[in-house]
């Protein structure tokens, strides 16, 4: 993926960083021009009012015309965007008294999959999620969302935490898969994925997923066989990476653009197949250009899910879910 | 390419490649590289008779080791809508399927059957390797969902013979979402109190291991199976080391708690009567909700 990194000065003069997408770039151009013009006539006396509203009418029509006709694989380079709001944005912005709780009680602590309780709406509930990191320390640290077996296993503790004592459990997936490594094999990957889907599908209490950014095969699923799935716009939710894909299927990466398109793994087909429930509308150019906005419309969502279930009993909730899933699949994409 | 293949015309070539024994007469062990008479390998469960290396087996050689006296009955299997996502890569998914049902003459990569084994009444279901690579799309998954749902009918044990390299690329998401529709089955029979038997086999890796080949009650393996989540490519590929020895094969999950039991192939049907009989006979065992 190409991305162009700019520092870009703001109105106030303080810098800020600001991550293009290739196929952005008529959109920073633009920009670049009405800061340019901004901070040409400031402190001046002349009056270029009527200039920047007509170019920042072209650039909002730009921004619609461009987000609304994405291709599978810009929406891909959309859903891994830097900026995009993450697992700590998201609860940091939406929940209050986070109490992130660690380990796996068995092996380790895994910090690609954080979960703890926490206060959604005036709601306590049980969160977890994968978190990507956001510059290379973090980075690192939660090992780039992608994780082993000790995360799903955490998810599992917490999620059996939470039914046990009647908790709602909110799930956010934004991982390009689970950690493909000699120990996680060692330690049972392909166990914990298997057992923490279990969990979803077995708990008496209610649980939301929402696809964030990128939801990357089995390690996604794990934890999100929910009553709810909601995705994002522009969000991409596959069974395996379009790259993983063309590689297998056409023997080459240069393919990744088609198979992107094949596998169907935008918001809107997914929506069409069944798979998801609702699709989370993004503000305009992307939940990276109004991160605060995209997190209270997906609030907004969540606590709409949440409470579409209330009052709901266990056996309900589990019957509810598991037809949902027996039921996917009767329809294909004409 | 050689002047052979550039020169020889098409209709030559076949000629010039055909050849005078056919193909199924003669095995050559993928292991050691030893000939075999083809009815001999099959009369020894396609296993080595030199070097004891296991071979992939298709559903038939399946059932007819493994129920009592070669006598089993057939499930039909539900069939699923066709190329969900109108997929296409260099070929046509419709076209793979024609290519696969003709080669096996089989509908899809499951078969599931119900017989007695052992003199217990068992549902057992076996991927077939030799259809797509076993990949797991809806009809797998219909197929498993249909067989513990027979199993619930006459109230008997499930086992599942794993053999596949995940999920099936061509069904997209759809065959991503028969890791929790599988799930959903094996809870059932949980429920139910009812036993899941897997038998891991050659391969077994991608969303087939990380959903209902990981969730026996009782996990066997084949001896020398690979059962893994990622292939051992794309780890080396992420790592960039050498991976340990014998890596990802059944001894080797044994060893790090992940199956119970490696089990030679010509002795699984006695083990697997034992454990049926074992398992199904307990004396404080609750009946079945449908009595």
């Amino acid at each position: 993926m190409t991305r162009d990194n700019k520092t870009v000065p703001t109105e106030k003069g303080e810098r800020q960083m600001m991550t293009f997408l290739e196929f952005e770039k008529p959109i920073a151009e633009l920009e670049g021009k009405i800061r340019e013009l901004r901070s040409f006539s400031h402190g001046r006396d002349f009056d270029i009012g009527s200039e920047v509203g007509q170019l920042e009418g072209k650039l909002g029509r730009l921004l619609k015309d461009t987000y609304a006709n994405l291709t599978p694989w810009q929406k891909m380079q959309v859903a891994r965007h830097p900026e995009r709001p993450h697992f700590k944005d998201i609860v940091a912005h939406l929940t209050e008294d986070f109490t992130p709780l660690a380990g796996d009680r068995t092996f380790g602590e895994d910090e690609a999959v954080i979960g703890g309780l926490a206060r959604f709406r005036g709601e306590a509930c049980v969160i977890i999620g994968h978190e990507k990191g956001s510059d290379t320390e973090s980075r690192i640290r939660h090992n780039f969302g992608m994780a082993r077996p000790e995360g799903y296993r955490k998810a599992i503790r917490l999620m059996d935490m939470a039914d046990r004592f009647g908790l709602p459990v909110i799930t956010l997936v934004d991982t390009s898969g689970a950690y493909p490594g000699v120990g996680a094999e060692e330690r049972g990957q392909a166990e914990a994925i298997a057992r923490s889907t279990d969990k979803c599908l077995s708990l008496g209490v209610p649980l939301v997923t929402t696809i964030v950014g990128e939801g990357g095969s089995g390690g996604a699923v794990a934890i999100a066989a929910a009553n709810t799935v909601l995705m994002f716009e522009h969000a991409i939710y596959s069974v395996i990476s379009p790259e993983g894909c063309a590689s297998i299927l056409w023997r080459t990466n240069e393919k990744a653009k088609d198979a992107a398109t094949a596998l169907k793994i935008t918001a809107q087909d997914l929506l069409t197949l069944g798979v998801i429930d609702k699709i989370v509308a993004e503000p305009l150019g992307g939940a990276h250009r109004d991160r605060e906005r995209a997190m209270n419309m997906l609030g907004d969502a969540i606590e709409e899910s949440l409470k579409s279930m209330a009052g709901m009993d266990g056996e309900r909730l589990r019957r509810l879910r598991r037809e949902k899933f027996l039921a996917m699949g009767a329809k294909g994409i004409n | 390419m050689s002047w052979l293949t550039n020169y020889v015309k098409p209709k030559l070539q076949r000629v010039l490649s055909s050849r005078e024994t056919p193909d199924n007469l003669w095995h050559k062990c993928k292991a050691c590289g030893q000939m075999i008479f083809q009815k001999d390998f099959e009369a020894n469960q396609y296993v080595c008779g030199h070097c004891d290396h296991h071979d992939r087996v298709p559903p038939a050689g399946r059932f007819n080791a493994l129920f009592d006296e070669g006598k089993f009955e057939l499930m039909s299997l539900p069939r699923p809508v066709q190329d969900p996502l109108k997929f296409r890569d260099s070929k046509k998914y419709t076209d793979r399927m024609k290519a696969a049902r003709a080669d096996t003459g089989d509908d899809d990569a499951i078969k599931v059957a119900s017989g007695t084994i052992g003199g217990t009444e068992a549902v057992v279901a076996v991927q077939n390797f030799y259809f797509m690579g076993g990949s797991m799309g809806m009809a797998v998954g219909d197929g498993i969902i249909a067989g513990a749902r027979q199993a619930l009918k006459l109230n008997a044990p499930f086992v599942m013979f794993t053999a596949s390299g995940g999920a099936r690329m061509q069904e997209g998401i759809l065959s991503l979402m028969q890791m929790p529709r599988t799930t959903v089955a094996l809870q059932m029979l949980r429920e139910a109190g009812l036993p899941y038997i897997v038998v891991l086999t050659d391969p077994t890796t991608g969303g087939v291991s990380a959903s209902y080949a990981m969730l026996g009650d009782i996990q066997l393996a084949e001896p020398g199976a690979m059962i893994a989540f990622s292939g051992p490519r794309v780890i080396e590929q992420t790592i960039r080391e050498k991976l340990p020895e014998g890596f990802q094969r059944a001894e080797y999950l044994k060893d790090h708690g992940m199956v119970d039991r490696v089990v030679h192939r010509h002795a699984l049907k006695d083990e697997l009567a034992t454990i049926l009989k074992l398992v199904m006979g307990g004396q404080y065992r609750r009946r079945a909700a449908a009595e």
